[in-house]
This record gives structure tokens, C-alpha cells and sequence, in this order.
């Protein structure tokens, strides 16, 4: 084809012409925008730039974050699709598969919670359904600002309501999640919802569109001007006059995705998609030019077809609007009257909007000229990658465990238990619908979640875990630490842990000590996922949260999820029966850097070294909890994280108010040390559980036995367990009364 | 027994009160479209919990207009057993077969947990398997299940024996009043309710405790 080197003409949005300050307003650099020019052969007119800015915003080019990511492990025996496609695929036997991803919507949740977090559930069920899964379970992770910070609890309600409003409608249950606050987030929460969908090996659906002359069609709801420049948002950092941005924040409709769901799983039962993708940032764009560079192939679109619900948009309007529950599919030509059927019957929109073409161009019409003309190469992968310069975290001291005053057992633990961090999040989830579908088998408040393969006898067992202040002090550790805490969450259920997904919350990559933060995150993160076989299969990067030059905590946080074939085996992680022994797998050192502990109880914020990870001794050990539970010989487990051992022992007794005696008294640091790897163990038969942690040379420790009303420690401590109960669980529903 | 289950745009716990009524009868139910006119044969209809139409002017006020709701009443009146469960109730509400309204929660939030309810009446078709009086434990997942009616209703609700289930006073979690969980009407065959029994159908999801409302059920109509 000949290459036009004039502008194409168009209605009336190119007359304006292109300079720096427009350029900057679209979130372009000068040399990026050098690099358009250059992939254009000609000035772009604003269109074509409004679509180069969106396709190469941080958060759909990964500029800074590619090269990186690269680096992690992606594959193994399991994995059907790595990253790259809408979301992760991985095998579970049987011909089913489990789909999955977790992805950020941090920036507009701060300025619109509600909006914000409705249409990030929104957004990445869609990326799971899109795939030909049913999604069956959502999960969380969710980081306010310091309690006392006049914001947060707005921002709780709102989000809280949010993801709640969103999946409670379209009927999918919300099983689990995770909570901090930390005067880090005062100017940036960070909101990152995860999806888990099931599907038929054999009915997994893909974005590369194929075929020459097939019809791309549009469905679902109405496009509007809500969104436009969201990625671009996304992608910069927030400053005081960062409320105006309201008007780019988009609005949700469950009510439309519900539809949208079924008719989009009524089509994909017979064989008319070619490919589909959904329509989230940079909507249209970016739907359109991922399926057709994906397939090699050019697309050519006409935007008088798309369903629009406000007159007179522009071109420029339509193609960056990010108004939510749209789909872009190819289907195989003559299909069309097919698939129009079912949309109409759920009353959704259904228009032929373009076509594929060989020319490997994106091509757009409106109002019967051309506005754009594109190469749809660069659009994609044509954005620079950046290796942005990085500078090394400092190592962080060690706290001297003798300079640690001695403190009252007591007193330390009930402070801890109804701490920001770790009290009760159940005035949270009770706001969820976390059974619907009949499959919940263990919703929030367990180590992981477990959902069973409607109508089989498997579970999929899913968490999500990060600890930003071990990140923020040790990067490397913490991202190990972030990938092992999901490990052994999941294996405390029994299951196997088999991928993961990430989401990867970080200040500006334009400061080397952010960057910095972030390789090194990243190298954790990948030794770990390398040592327990734990691949990632997909994820989100959402970097530029910072407010006025002031960044988040490293928030790595990792969604995982494994599979346990018998649910009956799976264990709990509360004390159910009395005079049952208890154990610790793993050794006690008493390690306080970081720890729950010197924030709450030292009240210390100076920076300390966390703990370490030994990534071999994880396995070994998650492999023997789920050796256990499998045999049979424990019936409850649970992760030693937050808090340390005396915490994790007081949750045990909490969902049965069911007490323990703990035989031998020790200090504070051994109370309350955050050592990694470490296990609470439950079972009836001591022996035989000692003897096996002795044949594979484990340190397992006699701790007590359960039973009583009271959690007592030797002749020391003794602490009510309804008095325990009522401190865990009032922080929150008292904090969020006193509006 | 052979049961349908109308399935309105946005309902969400179609299928899963499907599987247990499929559980329960050995058949599965017939699942009917709202924008159908003509309803099959059946001994029991079912309206089940979801968001029908968005829950938007009201909760169950546009599905109450639906199609084959003409036919749901009609077959009613006629003596087929309905059950609303949720959202199915404030259907039934709307649509007149049961008196009162489900207003938003006391709390003004969503509440989704398990509650402990009481079997105030157990002469209907659906409370046949219980014990007068038992407690039992249901789940409910609401934004609007705080049932309200004037006094006279109320009073002759309970004078009637119409108030089914009610919450344990201190376990009720949206404010409804006389803690009414369920109410049936004159002829004892139309049951709105806003636990969902379909959740506590297995002990792999945590009790028994609603299976026995559709073995009740096919033991009273079969």
C-alpha cells in the first residue's frame, strides 16, 4: 500500500494544531512525542495523538515496568496463558481451568471511591469473562491512610459500598481479602480487585483477531464521554487540584455487566467469536488495536455505527471514552444475525462497527471521512521502554532484641488484637455477598478462601498478601515475603498452590530510590515464585502513586491461587475441639524489625529490617502442612504473619470462643517476632505429628493443647477469649461509627 | 414435583436454588424466561434472590411487571405453590400477592451472614419438615429486607399465623419489623421470605438447615 503522508482530513477536531503544550497535556513527552511523528511519517492531528497518548500512558505501554517484568517466571506444567492476554490460565485437571487476574484501580477510587472501586470490579471481571470463563469468586486487597487521617473513612465507606454494590448485583461472592491502613496511603489508596473464573480447557477465548474481511462488532452498553484520558490519569501523579479530575473517573452498571455476562457465555457456547476483548482503558482504542495487532492483522472502524448515548461526540471522544461494560469481538462472517439475537434479547446494544483488513493500519471513519490513519505496530509495542535508573535501597538496621524492654504479655496482646491491622474486617465483608453461587466453601476470614468447581469435588483455595513495610525496609525480602505469605496461606488450607497474579503499587519510576524499590520487589518476587514453583500468569502495574511528591509504601500485591481435589480434606484455621495439641512448625528467633509489634507496641517508626525468607525451607514446610492435612492428622492450620505466633494462636480461638493452654512462658520478642515460614499445627495425635516433622528433620515445637474459655500462657497470662472476641471485633464497626 | 423458577434479567441465585429444588425432586426445574406469557405446568413456582432489572426505580417493582408475572399471579390465585426468596420477595410484595414492603436496611448497608431465624408456622407446604418453634440456622444477603407494614396488617399477620420465620430478636439484621423474616398469605401456598435457604442446602456449605424447605416441599406436593 502507499503511504499517505498528509493528515487525513477530518471533521473539525484536527484544525487545531499540535503544540508542546498540548502534547503535554496528553501526558507525551518532547522525545515521545518525536517518536509519533517519526511512526506516523507526518504530523498527528489530535485524534491520532489523543490515541498515541493513551496506548503508550504507563499504564497500558508498561514503559517502565517492561523490562522488569520480563524477568519474572511465567510458566510450568500448569500454565495454559502467561501474561499478556486478558488474564491467567492455568490447568486443574479434568478439562477445567481456572482464569484469573487482579488489577488496580487506585487513582480514580481516590477521587470517586464509590465509581472508583465499583468500576475496578467491574473492569477486571470483565478481563475474566472476556476469556470464555464464568467468574466464580472475587477477592481484594485494600490500603486506607491513617485512621486519624480525616479522609479515611470516607474513603472506606465508599469503597466498601463500591465493591460491594458491583458484585453483590451481578452475583458473583466476594470470598476474601486484605486490609492496612498506614499514613502512607493518606493521599493514594490503593484499591486492587482479583477475579477468579472457571472455564473448558477447550473453550478458552483469545484477543488476536484473524480473518480478512471479518466483522468487528461492538456490544453492551453505550458509549459516553465519562473516562476519557483515565489511563492517562493513571499514569501521573496527583496533586492538591487532583479532585478536578472527577469527570474522568467512570461510572458502573452491574445491572449491564449481569447481561452482558450471560449473553457473552451464551455466544461463546457455540463457535461464532473469532476473538474478543474487552473494552477497559483507553476503551475503544485500545480494544481495537490489541486484537488487531495481536492477530497481525488492520482494522478499519467507523465510528458512526457505535452506540453512543449523548449526541454530537466527537471521534477524538468516542475512541478514548472508557465508559464501562463494552466488548469488541470479531465474529466469523455471516454469524452476525446470531449473535445479534442473543444481545438483543438481553437488551443490549449490538453494532457492526468495522472490519479486519491486511493492511496492518488502524483506520477510522466518522461522519463519512477519515480521521485517522494509523500503523497499528507502534501503537502496540512501539511505546518506548524505558530503563529507568535506579538506586538500591539502603540496608535497614536490625533492631537489638536486647535493647527491647521486657512488657506486660497481656496488655501487648490485646493492644495488637485490636489494632488497625489486624482487628476484625467483618464489618467490611458482611457487605459483601461472599456465597452466592452455592460454591463458597470458606469465605473471608480464613488464611485463604475456598470456592469448590461447581458440581466436582475440587476447591480452588485463593488469597491475596502483601506487607508494604517489609517492602518499604527490604524490597527484595518483602517480595519474597509477599509470594511466600500466599504460599502458605493457601497451603494452610491443604491445597496446592499453582500461580499467581500481581499487582504492582508503586510511587513514581521517575525516582531512582521508586525504581529502585521496584526491581528490587521484583527480584523477591521472582526468586520466590522460581523456589516454590508458583509462576505468574498475570497482573497490573499501577505506579505513580505519589501526592505532592509524597509516595506509597511498595505494595506489591500478589493473588493466589491453588487447588485442593478432595474439599472434604481442607482444614480450617480455628481450634474446633478441646484438648487437641498444638504445635509450631518452624523456628522462633523473635524477629521485631518491622513487626506489628514496633509499630504498636515500641511505637517506633524509625526503619528496620525485616525478617528474612528461606525460600527452602517454605517449600519443605508448605509441603508438609499439606502432607498432614491430606493424611488427615491436623484439622486446623494456620500462617503465623502479622502479629506473630500469640497473635495467630488468639485467632485460632476466636470463631468458637474456644480457649488453649500454652505450657511454657517466653518472652515478649518470641510472642510477637514476625520469623517467616512458621505454622500453628492442630491435631489429636502428637506423636505422630512430631514424628513426622522428625523423619523429615523439621523443627516442630509442643506449644499446648486447646480447650477452656481462656487463653493462658504457663502461670503468667491469662486473657479471656470473650474478652479478646469483643476487642477484635469492635476496632472497626466503633472506628466507622464515629463519622 | 415439578418446578419452575423465573429467571428475570439480573436474577443471580436462579441456579443455585435450581440445583437444590433438582436435589430435592430428582428433576430439574423448568427455568422460565420473564418475558415469556405462558408458564408450564407446575406444583411450585419459584422466584428466586438477585437484582432483577438493576433493582432499579425499586427493589422487584419492574419484575412484578413482567410478562409472566400476569401468569405467576393467576396460577397463584388458583392454588400453586410460589416461593419468593430475596428478591423474589420484594417481588411478591410489589406485586400484591403478599402485604407490606421491604424497605432498605436499618443500617443502611448490605448485610450478607448467617442469621438465626425461628419456624413460627410450620403447617405451610415449605415449613412441613420443621419443628413448631425450632431455631435454624439461614443466611440472609440483603441491602432491603427490613419489612414493614401498618399495624393492622401486622396484627393480623400474626393473628393469622402468617409470620413463618422470624429472626432471634437479638440476631435481626435489618430492622424488620416484629423481626419478620418471612410471611405467607391467606391460603398459606405463596411464602416470601428474605433468608436463602438454597445456601444452607449441604453441610460442605455449613448446615442443613434449608434443604429440609424443598424436601418439605416435595413431601407436601408430591
Amino acid at each position: 500500500m502507499t503511504k499517505d503522508t498528509t493528515p487525513p482530513e477530518t471533521a473539525h477536531i484536527n484544525d487545531t494544531e499540535i503544540t508542546p503544550e498540548i502534547v503535554a497535556e496528553h501526558g507525551l513527552k518532547p522525545d515521545e512525542y518525536e517518536k509519533v511523528v517519526a511512526h506516523m511519517g507526518r504530523t498527528p492531528n489530535m485524534t491520532e495523538l489523543g490515541v498515541f497518548s493513551v496506548m503508550w500512558s504507563e499504564h497500558c505501554s508498561y514503559k517502565s515496568s517492561r523490562k522488569w517484568l520480563k524477568k519474572l517466571p511465567v510458566s510450568g506444567p500448569q500454565v495454559i496463558q502467561g501474561p499478556g492476554e486478558n488474564a491467567g490460565v492455568i490447568d486443574i485437571g479434568d478439562g477445567d481451568a481456572a482464569v484469573f487476574k487482579m488489577e488496580s484501580h487506585n487513582h480514580p477510587s481516590f477521587i470517586e471511591p464509590y465509581q472508583g472501586a465499583t468500576t475496578g470490579v467491574g473492569g477486571i471481571m470483565r478481563d475474566v469473562f472476556t476469556m470464555g470463563a464464568r467468574p466464580v469468586a472475587n477477592m481484594n486487597a485494600l490500603r486506607f491512610g491513617d485512621p486519624n487521617h480525616p479522609k479515611t473513612r470516607h474513603l472506606v465507606a465508599g469503597v466498601v459500598h463500591g465493591i460491594g454494590g458491583y458484585g453483590n448485583c451481578i452475583g458473583v461472592p466476594t470470598v476474601g481479602g486484605e486490609v492496612n491502613f498506614d499514613s502512607c496511603y493518606n493521599g493514594n489508596i490503593l484499591v486492587n480487585a482479583m477475579c477468579v473464573g472457571l472455564a473448558r480447557t477447550d473453550k478458552i477465548f483469545y484477543a488476536a483477531a484473524t480473518g480478512i474481511g471479518a466483522p468487528v462488532v461492538y456490544v453492551g452498553s453505550k458509549t459516553g464521554r465519562d473516562g476519557i484520558h483515565g489511563a492517562t490519569m493513571a499514569s501521573a501523579e496527583f496533586d492538591d487540584a487532583s479532585e478536578e479530575k472527577r469527570p474522568t473517573v467512570q461510572v458502573g452498571d452491574p445491572f449491564t455487566e449481569k447481561l452482558l455476562l450471560e449473553a457473552c457465555q451464551e455466544l461463546m457456547a457455540s463457535d461464532a467469536i473469532i476473538a474478543i476483548q474487552d473494552m477497559g482503558a483507553a476503551g475503544l482504542t485500545s480494544s481495537s488495536v490489541e486484537m488487531a495487532d495481536k492477530g497481525g492483522v488492520g482494522i478499519v472502524l467507523d465510528l458512526d455505527k457505535v452506540p453512543c448515548r449523548e449526541t454530537h461526540m466527537t471521534g477524538y471522544e468516542m475512541l478514548l471514552s472508557e465508559s464501562q461494560e463494552r466488548m469488541l469481538m470479531v465474529l466469523k462472517p455471516g454469524r452476525e444475525a446470531e449473535a445479534e439475537a442473543i444481545f438483543l434479547r438481553w437488551g443490549l446494544d449490538f453494532a457492526v462497527v468495522g472490519s479486519l483488513t491486511d493492511t496492518g493500519r488502524m483506520v477510522v471513519h466518522h461522519e463519512g471521512r477519515m480521521i485517522a490513519d494509523m500503523p497499528l505496530e507502534p501503537l502496540a509495542d512501539g511505546a518506548p521502554e524505558y530503563d529507568r535508573p535506579y538506586t538500591p535501597t539502603p540496608l535497614a538496621p536490625y533492631i537489638d532484641p536486647s535493647q527491647v524492654d521486657e512488657t506486660n504479655i497481656t496488655e501487648a496482646l490485646k493492644t495488637l488484637m485490636g489494632c488497625s491491622e489486624i482487628a476484625s474486617r467483618r464489618w467490611i465483608y458482611e457487605q459483601y455477598d461472599s456465597m452466592v453461587m452455592g460454591d463458597t466453601l470458606a469465605g473471608p476470614g480464613g488464611d485463604a478462601a475456598l470456592v469448590r468447581v461447581h458440581g466436582t469435588k475440587k476447591a480452588l483455595a485463593i488469597s491475596t498478601d502483601v506487607t508494604p513495610r517489609y517492602c518499604l525496609a527490604q524490597p527484595v525480602e518483602g517480595g519474597k515475603q509477599a509470594v511466600a505469605e500466599a504460599y502458605r496461606n493457601i497451603s494452610a488450607t491443604g491445597a496446592t498452590p499453582l500461580a499467581i497474579t500481581n499487582c504492582l503499587n508503586f510511587g513514581n519510576p521517575e525516582r531512582p530510590e521508586i525504581m529502585g524499590q521496584f526491581v528490587e520487589c521484583l527480584e523477591g518476587m521472582g526468586a520466590a515464585c522460581e523456589a516454590l514453583d508458583f509462576p505468574v500468569v498475570s497482573g497490573n502495574v499501577s505506579l505513580y502513586n505519589e501526592t505532592n511528591g509524597q509516595g506509597i509504601n511498595p505494595t506489591p500485591a500478589i493473588g493466589g491461587v491453588g487447588l485442593i481435589e478432595d474439599f472434604e480434606k481442607a482444614v480450617g484455621n480455628a481450634f474446633t475441639q478441646p484438648n487437641q495439641y498444638i504445635f509450631v512448625l518452624g523456628k522462633t528467633e523473635g524477629h521485631l524489625g518491622s513487626s506489628l509489634y514496633q509499630r504498636f507496641i515500641l511505637q517506633d517508626d524509625a526503619i528496620y529490617a525485616p525478617p528474612s525468607v528461606d525460600l527452602e525451607l517454605e517449600r519443605k514446610h508448605g509441603e508438609f502442612v499439606r502432607d498432614l492435612i491430606d493424611a488427615g492428622i491436623v484439622n486446623a492450620v494456620h500462617d503465623i504473619s502479622d502479629g506473630g505466633l500469640l497473635v495467630a494462636v488468639a485467632e485460632m480461638c476466636l470463631p468458637h470462643k474456644m480457649g488453649c493452654h500454652i505450657e511454657d512462658d517466653n518472652t515478649a520478642k518470641f510472642w510477637f517476632g514476625e520469623d517467616q515460614g512458621r505454622y500453628v499445627m492442630v491435631g489429636d495425635d502428637a506423636d505422630k505429628i512430631l514424628a513426622q516433622a522428625n523423619a523429615r528433620g523439621l523443627t516442630l515445637s509442643y506449644l499446648g493443647k486447646t480447650g477452656g474459655t481462656e487463653l493462658t500462657i504457663a502461670e503468667r497470662v491469662h486473657i479471656s477469649v470473650e474478652e479478646l472476641h469483643a476487642i477484635h471485633e469492635n476496632w472497626l464497626p466503633d472506628y466507622m461509627k464515629t463519622v | 414435583m415439578q418446578a419452575s423458577v423465573i429467571v428475570f434479567p439480573g436474577s443471580n441465585c436462579d441456579r443455585d436454588v435450581a440445583v437444590c429444588l433438582e436435589a430435592a425432586t430428582g428433576k430439574k426445574p423448568n427455568m422460565v424466561w420473564h418475558g415469556n406469557s405462558d408458564l408450564p405446568d407446575s406444583d411450585v413456582i419459584v422466584l428466586p434472590g438477585g437484582f432483577s432489572y438493576g433493582d432499579y426505580l425499586r427493589c422487584g417493582s419492574m419484575a412484578a411487571n413482567s410478562p409472566i408475572m400476569k401468569e405467576v399471579v393467576l396460577k397463584a390465585q388458583k392454588g400453586t405453590a410460589v416461593l419468593g426468596i430475596c428478591n423474589g420477595f420484594q417481588v411478591l410484595t410489589e406485586c400484591g400477592l403478599l402485604p407490606g414492603v421491604l424497605m432498605q436496611n436499618a443500617a443502611l448497608n448490605f448485610v450478607c451472614r448467617n442469621t438465626r431465624l425461628i419456624v413460627d408456622n410450620n403447617t405451610t407446604p415449605f415449613t412441613g419438615l420443621y419443628q413448631q418453634g425450632e431455631e435454624v440456622v439461614i443466611p440472609v444477603a440483603h441491602n432491603e429486607g427490613n419489612y414493614f407494614a401498618d399495624d393492622e396488617t401486622l396484627d393480623e399477620l400474626s393473628g393469622e399465623g402468617r409470620i413463618v420465620l422470624s429472626y432471634v430478636p437479638e440476631d435481626n439484621p435489618n430492622g424488620a419489623c416484629k423481626n419478620i423474616a418471612g410471611i405467607c398469605d391467606a391460603s398459606g401456598r405463596v411464602l416470601g421470605m428474605m433468608p436463602h435457604p438454597e445456601r444452607r442446602a449441604e453441610t460442605a456449605l455449613g448446615g442443613e438447615d434449608g434443604k429440609r424447605m424443598f424436601t418439605g416441599l416435595v413431601e407436601a406436593l408430591s
